[in-house]
């Protein structure tokens, strides 16, 4: 298990007011993704354990390109990862911003 | 604007463990325990270099099922094929003893292989300690309804959880068993069991199968809908585990093996319950197939 962590300074804020959220499993070609809102609004961190060694520079792109565009502030993200492609990752990291900026049940 | 997610769509084959728990009790009512967020991962898949999964692929919690109180708990059968480890076994076990002590029925959404070979011998105690929870649970008045429609169907110690609960409901496309067909085939050859052949597969442990012989309880269609019906149906009837139950149940399995014994195919059982055109079961619309199944073994109580 090859294990990343990342913290980046994350432009948009988080909305809503869910504390928590998950998205997708762990599966070939697939990955789960626990977002929880535990930082500071302009802060993001992503912990990552792939079972793919050897994929650091893209995962660093991926997660970038993600604080970058989508409202992830506050977020404390950590992902469990069954090999999934960049693409997935990213699908999957969008449906998780997606689905905390709700509001608590 | 915003796409949203239509439960009632949702396919139960193709779902998620947590899709299927949203669209099945009463809307944003569930409640999970030792969810994600705890982290109560596996101990044992580290040491194989295999991915954790937050809630071990086992999701159990409180929720509400037209308006009354009721206990789930789900298998992710996409997670290492719904297989049972040690902390998956445990949260089921927990959630049994739950309903035992509220006094509650449960529903569990099997998706599962069997054990999980990587936690071998915790995943068998698990599936002994929850197959002992089921019976205590029913001991005590709760009901345990099984719920079998997923990818990975019900098998292993899956099939013999199943075996205990109050009813059974099952789709098409679900699968019961102890031993699958892949593992037939690996121990008796082909000749005995041809895993590829999914026509064989599925005439001998799917869905429309098991409701003929009286091994389920309901069939339903592959949807939300179809299994709310189902389950406000069998928590409607009386749920009772005693020792006349057992007899009943012992009898009644003697009388069927007494009757089906010698059959080679699953066809021949059909014909003998009255199907007039026995092959042509699995192509039958839910509607055809009910109108053929009225003369099938009944499923009593215990099964």
């Amino acid at each position: 298990m090859e294990r990343l962590s990342y913290t980046l300074s994350a432009p948009i804020p988080a909305g809503g007011t869910k504390p928590r959220a998950i998205v997708g499993v762990v599966a070939s070609g697939n990955l789960e993704v626990l977002l929880e809102r535990a930082l500071a609004p302009d802060l993001c961190t992503v912990e990552i354990a792939t079972a793919a060694h050897g994929f650091a520079e893209i995962w660093a792109a991926v997660v970038a390109d993600f604080v970058a565009r989508r409202a992830a502030g506050g977020l404390r993200i950590a992902i469990n990862d069954g090999g999934a492609r960049p693409d997935t990752v990213a699908l999957r990291l969008a449906q998780g911003a997606r689905l905390i900026a709700g509001d608590a049940a | 604007m915003t796409p949203a997610f239509e439960p009632e769509a949702l396919s139960w084959y193709e779902g998620s463990a947590r899709q299927r728990i949203a669209a099945l009790v009463d809307p944003g009512s569930f409640r999970e325990a030792v969810g994600p967020e705890e982290r109560a991962t596996s101990p044992h898949l580290a040491l194989f270099d295999l991915p954790e999964q937050f809630d071990d692929g086992m999701i159990v919690g409180q929720a509400a099922f037209k308006g009354t109180p009721i206990l789930v708990a789900a298998q992710e059968g996409r997670f290492m094929g719904g297989a049972v480890g040690e902390v998956h076994g445990a949260k089921l076990v927990g959630l049994l003893r739950a309903a035992k002590s509220l006094a509650l029925d449960v529903l569990v959404l099997f998706d599962t292989g069997g054990v999980r070979l990587q936690e071998a011998n915790a995943g068998e105690t698990a599936i002994a300690e929850i197959m002992r929870a089921v019976v205590e649970a029913r001991l005590s008045g709760s009901r345990v309804v099984g719920l079998i429609g997923g990818r990975s169907g019900c098998y292993g110690g899956g099939g013999l959880i199943a075996g205990c609960c109050s009813a059974l409901l099952v789709t098409e496309q679900g699968r019961i068993g102890v031993t699958g067909p892949e593992v037939i085939e690996t121990n008796r050859g082909v000749e005995e069991f041809d895993a590829r052949d999914r026509a064989l597969v599925w005439r001998t442990m799917g869905g429309k199968h098991r409701y003929l012989i009286g091994g389920a309880d309901r069939y339903v269609d592959d949807g939300p809908e179809a299994f709310r019906a189902a389950v406000r149906d069998v928590l409607a009837a009386p749920g009772r585990l005693d020792l006349a139950t057992l007899d009943a149940e012992q009898a009644r399995l003697e009388r069927r093996l007494a009757r089906f014994g010698a059959a080679r195919d699953a066809t021949d059982i059909w014909s003998a319950l009255g199907v007039a055109e026995a092959p042509a079961v699995p192509g039958l619309s839910t509607q055809a197939f009910r109108a053929v199944a009225l003369g099938r073994e009944s499923a009593h109580d215990a099964r």
